[in-house]
């Protein structure tokens, strides 16, 4: 079967408060691919996990999906009612949150809550189902799993808890896996191991990644293609080695610019003036237009995703682009 | 130099009026929300002023004896068929307008309760915040008294200490002091509440880095307390209060109604339901059945306000 | 470097906890007593006008040393000297203030950091009038100098004087930050550390913070004391570094020496840790394991169990600081890179 495995169209989010509903999310589209590792960066309040929360169905309220489509594999997940939603979620659909902490019962041995995931989706056993998830243990890199197997969650050091959550997010055989901040939590040392697992792991039960990060450091050595997220909106979505080493988006070189690199000591960091504004604040046309250095009349309309090339940005300035295949793609 | 100062990240935002200060307020809105609260509201409000103006809403003063006349006892309500159209509400035994008295005992009840929860709370606060702050003995020694007091219910804890008071005081004064000794034994049975919340918040708020930042400064322990810590603890107090006021009332009523309150001379709601009961089998119900009417009203109104103030307050459900 | 020149001297320094369970517990259950030391012997000095920039991870004791030096918490062992005077040992009030004032410090969290009931201009405040350091020349009146000089501040970390009036929760967390920022400078200290300063901030604020700091010390003659887990921030800020790993120093030197040409097999990893922005393929060597449990740490080096280079000596012996590094293989082969 053709065409992506996952694709979200003009998805918007709202938040209903006394004073009027609230857009966090206006009009955000992307595919991902099978077996392909999206990255969705971008900083706090930009709204990347919400388009992650939206996904799988676990948007709170006063939020709510207000508008567009997404569909897995062909067919509408967007409107689903809940107890269709508890399927896809874990069976089709894995997640893997920021705080391994409190993704993790603390009151259930890890061994029983992987079994019951497995069970939970396939219709196996509770012995074969242990077997399986004693084989996920070992698949991470738990260290003598059949011992710690039945252990408790805050037996585990903060890196092994997040190696049990990546197994309980996979072992149900999901075709996607979306990744909340999954290293941030973690120490350097181990965030390497981990971005490493993840990579691996997803690469050989091919699964596709939506790996959602504020570090682009990880993006850059993890993910195939990228989408940088602003105020609510994808700001430029292309292919990860062209958009780092050439960002389309001023958006995108100012915020490569701002990251300080172990190779060289600059004088200064080049830094954005002013801050990402509050979702009740945020201005008509262009969301970055206060901030860009490159505004024009133009910027006080709202740009579309323009097609440049494979890749997509947001921003007039390439509005003349030659628009080739489909930038989503 | 322009390098350093940024561009201005804050706009000024022009100044709102009072009443879109109000209207923008999350607690404002959240009570307004609900009718029930509203109502709780009002009905506090108004027991409240004519609490305060009793003097002036009164239509006599039942306390003064030239004006009662023994011949106008026991008259049932002006609404009743046998009633004076000068007593509303009917007198007592003494001849007394029972509206006049109910408002003067609800002043008594009232002034009874906030002065004791305001004890109760003063004495707790500073407790709470010396033991969580303090640590190790202090917290252990104030902790165990609590729990010590805990033991007893808050009634038999003030019967206790009404009853030492009594003991200790001539007879004479009984009478003159026994609204001190009511403030006094309430305001002591019911400081561990708030000894106990606030402990546990403050030990929450002593490791956080802006108390650090004022112990790199080197100020005093105490000025840290009261100045930083205070009122950043003082969010669940309020809602303790609220709720402790009319537990104050009822144990002060209970008090009163079994006679070791406030004497028949200066009656709260409490005692005059006491008188009250005594005529209640004999058919002249309106002495019991309106100050317990006005009791329930008062007690029940503030109940509920103290739970919408710990639901608009608490964090999760906001 | 004269010693003369140094503004933070650290001797010896050292700090245990005691994490035994209750004596109950441990009577019943036979345990014998437990001590954390999250400090072990710290010798390194920080020269005035520089930014010493402190590298760990999670249970390197970081933080436990930053505390330490500005007198939050008391060593168990060792001094902490600064410009002459042992804060732990001064009993004199005059003595203490002066060096109290000298030293300030930056926290992590924005959020935490700045007392949520008060306002900007009265945190402000607080330093200036605890030590008196309104600028005396201003208009006579002591609050309306204090007000002053409280404007003053907000201008210099890039705020409008009107916020002076605002709550904390009013502001984002980097004008939070600018407003501690803003506290920390205000009563005129010579040192200051910075716990984390922008590990709570997003990279594009992160870059202003960082940017205003530096501005800062150029102006204001500072000394910072840097701690953080960000490689490529020590990077920009510091003019050296130390390493430290569970509660010990492994490694100090030149910023540019050290990212170079770092000697620690911990170092090396450290920095092949760091994802690659500029994705020259560079190869990796993944670390394996985990920082140790400082209740229980390696017998040895405390390294050992995760180097990849660990020969028979490191399992037994615990490495000197010499040389600015704290390991067998260094000293063994003598290297003087």
């Amino acid at each position: 079967m053709t065409g992506p495995l996952l694709s979200v169209r003009a998805l918007r989010v709202e938040f209903a408060t006394r004073k009027g509903p609230l857009t966090a999310l206006d009009g955000v589209s992307f595919d991902i691919g099978r077996g392909e590792v999206l990255g969705v960066v971008g900083e706090s309040g930009a709204g990347k996990s919400l388009t992650g929360l939206a996904i799988i169905g676990l948007l709170d309220p006063p939020g709510r999906i207000a508008g567009g489509e997404i569909r897995l594999e062909g067919e509408r997940i967007d409107n689903l009612p809940p107890a269709r939603m508890r399927d896809i979620r874990g069976g089709r659909i894995g997640v893997i949150f920021q705080d391994p902490l409190t993704s993790l019962n603390p009151l259930m041995r890890i061994g029983d809550q992987l079994a019951e995931t497995i069970q939970a989706h396939k219709a196996i056993g509770r012995r074969q189902a242990r077997e399986q998830a004693l084989a996920w243990l070992r698949e991470v890199g738990i260290p003598s799993p059949e011992k710690r197997i039945d252990g408790y969650p805050h037996e585990f050091s903060g890196g092994m808890r997040q190696r049990v959550v990546i197994a309980l997010a996979l072992c149900a055989e999901p075709k996607l896996v979306i990744a909340d901040e999954p290293t941030t939590a973690l120490d350097v040392s181990v965030q390497a191991q981990i971005i490493a697992l993840i990579k691996n792991l997803t690469r050989r039960h091919r699964a596709a990644v939506m790996l959602i990060t504020h570090d682009m450091g990880v993006i850059a050595e993890t993910a195939d293609r990228v989408a940088v997220m602003y105020a609510g909106r994808i700001a430029e979505i292309g292919e990860v080695r062209e958009l780092i080493r050439d960002p389309l988006h001023p958006y995108t070189q100012g915020l490569m610019a701002a990251i300080p690199t172990l190779d060289i000591r600059a004088d200064r960091l080049a830094q954005i003036p002013g801050a990402m504004p509050r979702l009740s604040a945020i201005p008509r046309g262009c969301a970055f237009a206060p901030r860009c250095p490159q505004v024009f009349e133009r910027c006080a309309e709202r740009p579309p995703l323009i097609a440049v090339g494979d890749r997509g940005a947001a921003c007039w300035l390439h509005e003349s682009a030659p628009a080739a295949a489909d930038a989503r793609n | 130099m322009s390098e350093i100062a940024a561009p201005r990240t804050s706009a000024s935002e022009p100044d709102r009026t009072l009443i879109q200060r109000l209207r923008d307020n999350d607690l404002f809105a959240s009570f307004l929300a609900s009718k029930v609260t509203v109502a709780a509201g009002i009905v506090t409000l108004v027991l409240f002023l004519a609490a305060l103006f009793a003097p002036w809403v009164a239509p006599t003063d039942p306390f003064n004896p030239a004006t009662n006349y023994l011949s106008d006892s026991l008259d049932p309500p002006s609404f009743v068929a046998g009633g004076d159209p000068r007593f509303l509400l009917g007198t007592d035994d003494q001849g007394r307008d029972m509206l006049s008295a109910i408002l003067y005992g609800l002043r008594v009840s009232l002034a009874i309760g906030f002065l004791s929860v305001a004890l109760g709370a003063a004495i707790g606060v500073s407790l709470g915040l010396i033991a969580g702050y303090s640590g190790g003995w202090i917290d252990s020694a104030i902790m165990r008294i609590a729990d010590v007091q805990l033991t007893f219910p808050a009634i038999l804890t003030a019967l206790l200490l009404d009853g030492v008071a009594h003991a200790l005081l001539k007879p004479t004064s009984r009478d003159e002091s026994a609204f001190a000794v009511l403030v006094l034994a309430i305001g002591l049975s019911f400081w561990v509440q708030y000894a106990r919340t606030v402990r546990a918040s403050t030990m929450v708020e002593k490791s956080r880095d802006y108390v650090l930042a004022a112990r790199l400064i080197g100020l005093s322990h105490a000025r840290i307390l009261f100045t930083h810590i205070l009122p950043n603890v003082m969010g669940p107090v309020m809602v303790i209060a609220t709720i402790n006021l009319a537990l104050a009332i009822i144990t002060e009523a209970t008090l009163s109604f079994l006679g070791v309150g406030l004497p028949p001379t200066e009656p709260s709601l409490g005692t005059l339901i006491r008188i009250g009961q005594n005529y209640l089998f004999s058919g002249e119900w309106w002495i019991v059945a309106f100050p317990s009417l006005t009791l329930a009203a008062l007690v029940l109104a503030v109940n509920l306000l103290g739970d919408w103030l710990r639901d608009a307050l608490n964090p999760r459900l906001r | 470097m004269k010693s003369a020149d140094a503004i933070v001297e650290v001797r010896g320094l050292s700090r245990t906890f005691d994490v035994s369970a209750p004596w109950v517990s441990r009577l019943i259950n036979r345990e014998p007593r437990r001590t954390l030391t999250a400090v072990d012997a710290l010798d390194f000095a920080i020269y005035r006008g520089e930014t010493f920039g402190l590298v760990g991870e999670s249970g390197s004791g970081k933080s436990t040393l930053a505390r330490m030096v500005v007198g939050l918490i008391e060593p168990s062992r060792g001094r902490v000297i600064i410009d002459g005077v042992n804060l732990a040992e001064t009993r004199d009030r005059a003595a203490r203030r002066a060096v109290r004032r000298r030293m300030q410090m930056i926290f992590q969290d924005p959020f935490a950091s700045l007392n949520p009931r008060w306002r900007a201009g009265r945190i402000i405040a607080e330093p200036i009038r605890a030590f008196g350091a309104q600028d005396p020349g201003a208009s006579g009146r002591g609050k309306r100098a204090v007000v002053a000089r409280v404007e003053e501040l907000l201008g210099l970390v890039g705020l409008d004087p009107a916020d002076a009036r605002k709550f904390p929760h009013e502001f984002s967390g980097g004008q939070r930050q600018r407003i501690a920022i803003a506290r920390a400078i205000a009563a005129h200290p010579d040192f200051i550390v910075c716990d984390e300063p922008t590990s709570a901030l997003d990279v594009s604020i992160q870059a202003q913070i960082l940017n205003l700091m530096r501005d800062l010390q150029q102006r204001l003659g500072l000394t910072y004391l840097l701690i953080t887990h960000n490689l490529a921030v020590v990077r920009f800020m510091a003019t050296r570094v130390g390493v430290m790993y569970l509660g010990r120093l492994i490694e100090i030197g030149e910023t540019d020496a050290l990212f170079a040409r770092p000697r620690h097999p911990y170092t090396r990893m450290l920095l092949d840790a760091v994802p690659d922005l500029t994705m020259s393929g560079r190869p990796r060597i993944a670390i394996g394991g985990e920082p140790p449990n400082p209740i229980d740490p390696p017998p040895g080096c405390p390294f050992h169990p995760r180097c990849p280079q660990a020969i028979a000596i490191c399992k037994s012996e615990r490495p000197l600081f010499r040389d600015n590094v704290a390991c067998h293989l260094a000293a063994a082969d003598g290297s003087r890179t």
